[in-house]
């Protein structure tokens, strides 16, 4: 850590948002908002069947339609560009953007019109005639992990795309060891982000250049080598705006199946080309679901509620092709203990293709889920030995003194205390006050309970999960830039290489450059030049960017820093460690001689001939910056996934009317630490965001499916999104464990409250219920299931009185 | 068909076909961007416009049947153009936004309900922005902005709201049918749009 | 998701509105446009032509009349809602019209957009069916009307015939000097259609003898229904007593079961809800709500 925290003037403090300023205005530019001259329009014919080979398309009809241009197949697309990437090595699992001779998911997009206007489009898709011929299909994850199974792609022969256990440590002599044993299952509904903008794209082509220019609402590593990759033209062809402001994404906007498509026609038809998903497009067929997983968990342990191994199986249903849904089996590696000592771990990550639609990385990156199955363990642990469920937790949290803790899948936790966050929240609670509201809200006839989740945040993303589940590949480059440039009349101009939707990536880093030059962060300019003009940049996922943004910023600044001192050092005819700067001027301690900011700048831009030898004239540095561990190839299935971790530790106080079954949120106080917080109001609004994320994910949202297999729930109708009614006053409790590998000690928080919410809500449901029998083990947890439940326990009950 | 619109104060003009919504045609036939699409069916609110002074959903109505009234969208709210009003500078203030998607529609709810009252409890806000969802924010910083807005205008010397306007706005008979009137509008800037 | 093309008329009366209605098999009416626009934006329904009725002055305004209260179908929701004669004289109209949407949509929504669209879980179908109230149609025929039990027939589904239009929906007001009303809904989220609710009116004489009553349930079949209390007449409705003619009345109920909740749930919670409805009316009619109720 480079930085003292009791000198820093801007980091921590409150700072505003600075970009929150054009938003308020709805001066936003949204990729909606990217006007093209002679611009076209696209919709999408989806397929309705879940299964189906393509027999035959008749556009005619179609083109003959007044504005409409053209009408594009998937064999006319497939033929032009290469298959979109996958992640594992699986070759024969070939994602297209439109289908390719079979569809294998309802709503997947099969045909593309393209007219002068959305509507004409619409009203064009219609007229499109495509003959089917159902083939079998299978929807449950379960179904598609038998030999048996219609197979979605036959090619690959199974559904399997995954099937890799992992046994770290002595995990059957544990077993053998252990005095007490217990098994569950666990699932997690399939549930998204959705963002509230879809995803849209505009491209252009220039014959001219050989250019292809690129507006989209974006959150995608590496997007213009997949486009370029994708279309089959260099990389220095492809011009990725990356000023387009991005409506949410939460780690869904990859959109590289949209891309392809839009820029195929824009090069193809020689006119700028746009595609903004409709809401049925995006929830059908947007390929943004999120993991869909179902958890079969062994843990031994003994009366003192230890916890010493633990065996997971992960079986999650990718839908029809691979997307990043394995990948999302392999991140929770990095954190598969949670905060806990458990000192062996199996874990057996199965990936399994279904004729559902695709997923995407949804915020966590499979974090969440897991933490929801580790938590339950933990909870009936706790059950099975009759200690408090904080009991256990206290006795199996790694403790502060024994970070950086090394876990057995290979990942180094780099600090943490979790005991003293406990600590501040049942002091803000008054946890046994808490306590004793349960007991009362009990006695008058309600349901109560109390839940609790403790879980970690893995931030700082690298991508060691893919040399981990595909040996092929090799990446342990995971990189973030930033380069900032002093202008002739002294001015401050930083550019970022990464588009951002809501993080405050300019605050985050005129924050961090003012900190360290000691100048006002609201006079630094922050550009986001296009991806020609840019350096290397890995976007904002993983949680990463506070650390490597931050730590990148951090580390330009210094440069120029340097240079500014050596500048005036020169002047005074001192070495350059021998000067004091403070404040964007310098000092010479012993003679007393200053130069100000603008006399260096001066020097600097004009007067080369008072430059130290070989010094580059202007002031100008860049930093490009590698993730601070990490960086090694995994080695006997371990690997040291993200460097940084970040702590939460959720209390719900729960009602349920037993009648109505409704649960009701009482209180929610979460315990939030990441380190060093770089601006307050960014952390407390990706926390309170993340929980409301979470409690949708908990109670409310689900893509479901039908027997038919089709998606019942394809609009906001009954993909419920919470509203300002449903999401309760969250209360946050801050502690700070700084991190050691950061400039500041900051760790990440951009999947915070959403990592433990879903897991602390249904800790909530469970407890309420309890004293019933009864237990709830999928996610969402609906009113309709609570209330039946409960009648049902009821009725059991006074059967047994009867009798 | 021809459409006369009075948006943000000022007669806005186009030929738009029946089936446009009013919020396809604020975007492409007025160029007022910061009315967002976010569903298209009614239920997101990112639509949101002011129809005289209360909220709906634009991609609910057609521009063919939005003459008559005073429309405001995000871009009416700004008193001159880098400023900011009260409301607006309070949602910066407390960080009640993080994409900005759902912002303009959330501002302009949570502007009628100030417009009403200067006194809301936490409820009266969280109802008022009910019908508008965000993905960012859980919603705490933006009731924040809200409270703090209010307290803010309490405290300003500008004319208080009263519950009376509120009651006139919503009795009031809608415009006549028979085209734009004119006599009291002669100074009006009529803008041609495409 | 764009409407498929569409011609758009707005008639100066209500007579031509019926006509242009009558001769066209593909008009639709459009009013508030809150639940019709989202059908066309997904090409649910696809009329080639909409008939705009909602400036009508014919269908605007709310007025007394003797026993009753006269709701112009294209009232807005929100209007209806601030309206003090509806407060004082349908007072379960104002208590559940906070329930109905959300309030952008109660800006726009019309009180006879939401009859027309008969929503089984809609909450002023419920009030119309509880409270007995009259549909009043215009037809090319003349104007017409019938009960509200009567014109809801299924699940979006009324007995209003081609050309035939919601002209305005007559509340009647009960007389008595003590009424309470009681509501309650259920639903997943606060603004969404209830999967249960529950409307209950109760009038008192000055020994808490009940003079005149009304429960109706929506939400659980497919349309709205009024459960026969009349058993609860004259008694001083003692809890047991209440509960048991819920039970009877509510036990039975046919019930439907969608991905929200099943059809155990909406008939077990249709009689809580119910009860407690019953209960809410019983507390309101209190002393201090003469001549009217919260």
């Amino acid at each position: 850590m480079s930085a003292d925290p009791a000198t820093l003037r801007f980091v921590s403090t409150n700072r505003r948002v600075r970009e929150d300023r054009r938003f308020v205005a709805g001066r936003g530019h949204f990729v909606a908002d990217v006007a093209l001259e002679g611009m076209l329009h696209v919709a999408i014919l989806p397929s309705q069947h879940p299964a189906a080979r393509i027999v035959s398309i008749d556009a005619s009809a179609a083109l003959a339609m007044p504005g409409v241009h053209y009408v594009l197949s998937g064999e006319e697309l497939a033929a032009a560009t290469d298959p979109l990437m996958n992640g594992l090595d699986t070759p024969k699992v070939q994602r297209h953007p439109l289908a390719v001779g079979q569809t294998r998911y309802a709503g997947e997009w099969v045909v593309a019109v393209v007219a002068d206007s959305r509507a004409l489009a619409e009203d064009a898709t219609e007229k499109v005639r495509v003959v089917y011929e159902p083939l079998p299909f299978v929807m449950s994850a379960e179904a598609a992990l038998k030999p048996d199974s219609p197979p979605v792609h036959p090619a690959h022969g199974s559904n399997v795309l995954l099937d890799r256990t992992f046994v770290w440590g002595e995990v059957e002599k544990h077993f053998a060891e252990s005095p007490r044993q217990l098994s569950f299952r666990v699932t997690w509904g399939r549930n998204s982000t959705v963002p509230i903008e879809t995803f849209g794209v505009a491209a252009s082509w220039d014959p001219w250049r050989d250019m292809l220019d690129v507006w989209a609402s974006i959150q995608m590593p590496k997007y213009p080598d997949q486009i370029a990759r994708a279309l089959r033209i260099p990389a220095n062809g492809v011009r990725v705006h990356q000023d387009v402001d991005v409506g949410g994404s939460y780690g869904v906007k990859r959109g590289i199946k949209q891309t392809v498509l839009v820029a195929h026609l824009a090069r193809r038809l020689g006119r700028p080309v746009r595609l903004i998903e409709d809401r049925l497009e995006n929830m059908r067929g947007g390929d943004a679901h999120g993991p869909e997983r179902i958890f079969d968990v062994d843990v031994a342990f003994n009366n003192d509620g230890i916890v010493k191994s633990m065996k997971m199986k992960a079986l999650d249903n990718a839908g029809a092709y691979a997307g990043r849904a394995p990948f999302q089996l392999g991140k929770p590696i990095g954190a598969i203990v949670g905060p806990y000592k458990i000192e062996s771990v199996q874990y057996r990550a199965q990936s399994v293709t279904t004729n559902k639609a695709v997923q995407e990385a949804v915020r966590g990156f499979g974090q969440a889920p897991t933490n929801y199955a580790i938590e339950t363990a933990i909870d009936k642990v706790a059950a099975a030995v009759g200690l408090a469920r904080i009991e256990v937790r206290r006795r199996n949290f790694i403790r502060k003194e024994e970070f950086p803790y090394l876990i057995p899948s290979g990942s180094t936790y780099d600090s943490g205390d979790y005991h003293s966050v406990v600590e501040k929240v049942f002091a803000h609670i008054d946890f046994a006050a808490m306590e004793r509201e349960r007991d009362r809200l009990r006695a008058s006839g309600w349901l109560a309970g109390i839940g609790l989740a403790a879980c970690l945040e893995p931030s700082g993303g690298n991508s060691a999960f893919e040399p981990l589940l595909n040996e092929k590949n090799t990446t342990t480059t995971w990189m973030d830039s930033c380069r900032i440039n002093i202008d002739g009349l002294g001015f401050v101009t930083v550019t970022i290489h990464n588009p951002s939707s809501g993080q405050g990536h300019e605050t985050l880093v005129t924050t961090v450059i003012g900190e360290v030059l000691q100048i006002e962060p609201d006079l630094i300019r922050v550009v986001r030049p296009d991806s020609l003009a840019c350096l290397p940049s890995n976007s904002p996922v993983g949680s990463r960017m506070a650390i490597m943004l931050g730590g990148a910023a951090f580390h330009a600044a210094q440069k120029l820093k340097a240079k500014l001192s050596w500048i005036a050092a020169h002047q005074f005819g001192v070495g350059k460690d021998k000067v004091l700067y403070a404040s964007g001027g310098v000092t010479d301690p012993n003679s007393g001689r200053q130069l100000g900011w603008a006399e260096i700048v001066n020097i600097a831009h004009r007067n080369f001939h008072l430059l130290p030898e070989g010094m580059e004239p202007g002031l100008e540095a860049a930093h490009v910056m590698q993730v601070p561990t990490g960086v090694k190839l995994p080695e006997n299935g371990r690997v040291q996934m993200y460097p940084c971790h970040s702590f939460e530790f959720h209390v719900v106080l729960m009602a349920i009317d037993p009648a109505l079954g409704k649960p009701e949120i009482r209180r929610y106080v979460i315990g939030h630490d990441c380190g060093t917080v770089i601006n307050p109001h960014i952390v407390k609004g990706m926390t309170l965001g993340g929980v409301a994320h979470g409690l949708g994910a908990a109670l409310l949202e689900e893509f479901v499916y039908d027997d038919e297999g089709h998606l019942i729930t394809q609009s906001f109708m009954d993909y419920l999104l919470p509203s300002s009614h449903e999401v309760p006053e969250v209360e946050i409790v801050h502690h700070c464990t700084p991190s050691p590998y950061t400039v500041f000690g900051q760790k990440g928080a951009g999947e915070s409250g959403y990592l433990g919410a879903p897991a602390a809500i249904a800790s909530a449901v469970n407890d309420c219920v309890a004293s019933l029998g009864i237990a709830f083990n999928k996610l969402p947890i609906r009113i309709s299931a609570i209330g039946d439940a409960i009648a049902d326990a009821q009725q059991g009950k006074l059967q047994e009185q009867a009798k | 068909m021809k459409v006369d619109l009075r948006i943000n104060g000022a007669r806005h003009s186009a030929d738009i076909e029946p089936r446009k919504t009013l919020l396809d045609a604020l975007r492409e036939n007025f160029l007022l961007n910061g009315t967002h699409a976010g569903c298209e069916h009614g239920v997101c609110g990112a639509c949101t416009v002011l129809l005289d002074g209360e909220p709906v959903r634009s991609c609910l109505m057609f521009a063919v049947q939005a003459d008559g009234y005073e429309i405001t969208t995000i871009e009416g709210l700004a008193p001159a153009p880098g400023e900011l009003s009260v409301l607006q500078d309070s949602f910066c203030e407390t960080h009640g936004l993080q994409c900005g998607y759902c912002t303009p529609g959330m501002i302009l709810a949570a502007h009628a309900l100030l417009q009403h009252t200067v006194t809301p409890s936490r409820d009266d806000i969280v109802d008022a922005i009910s019908g508008n969802i965000c993905r960012c924010t859980g919603y705490g910083q933006i009731i924040e902005a809200v409270e703090f807005a209010a307290a803010r205008l309490r405290i300003a010397n500008t004319p208080q709201p009263h519950h009376g306007a509120l009651h006139r706005a919503t009795a009031k008979h809608d415009a006549p049918t028979e085209g734009v009137p004119e006599a009291d509008e002669a100074d009006e800037p009529i803008v041609e749009a495409k | 998701m764009k409407p498929a093309p569409f011609d758009y008329v707005r008639p100066g009366t209500l007579a031509e509105a019926c006509e242009l209605l009558a001769g066209d098999e593909d008009a639709r009416v459009i009013a508030g446009g809150q639940t019709l626009v989202p059908m066309l934006a997904m090409r649910l329904a696809r009329p080639a032509k909409l008939i705009d009725i909602l400036r009508l002055p014919e269908l605007a305004g709310i007025r007394e009349e003797a026993g009753a209260v006269v709701v112009g179908a294209t009232t807005r929701q929100a209007q209806a809602e601030r309206d003090p004669v509806i407060r004082k004289s349908v007072p379960m109209l104002a208590r559940v019209l906070p329930w109905v949407g959300h309030p952008p949509t109660r800006n726009r929504g019309t009180v006879g957009g939401s009859i027309a669209n008969a929503d089984p879980s809609a909450e002023i179908p419920l009030v119309a069916v509880t409270l007995g109230a009259e549909i009043e149609l215009a037809t090319t025929d003349g104007p017409t009307s019938m009960p509200a039990d009567d014109f809801f027939i299924g699940p979006m589904l009324t007995t209003i015939n081609l050309g035939d239009c919601v002209s305005a929906v007559r509340f009647p007001v009960w007389p008595h000097r003590r009424i309470g009303v009681g509501f309650f809904e259920i639903s997943a989220r606060r603004s969404d259609f209830a999967f249960v609710a529950a409307a209950a009116q109760i009038a008192l004489d000055e020994d808490d003898c009940c003079i005149e009553i009304a429960l109706g349930v929506g939400g659980v079949g497919d349309r709205p229904l009024r459960l026969d209390m009349s058993a609860l007449i004259g008694t001083a409705l003692d809890p047991a007593a209440v509960a048991d003619a819920v039970h009877a009345a509510a036990g039975e109920l046919d019930a439907m079961s969608d991905l929200h909740a099943s059809a155990a749930y909406r008939r077990r919670v249709a009689s809580v809800l119910c009860i407690r409805a019953l209960e809410q009316a019983r507390a309101n009619a209190s002393p201090e709500s003469a001549g009217g109720a919260r």
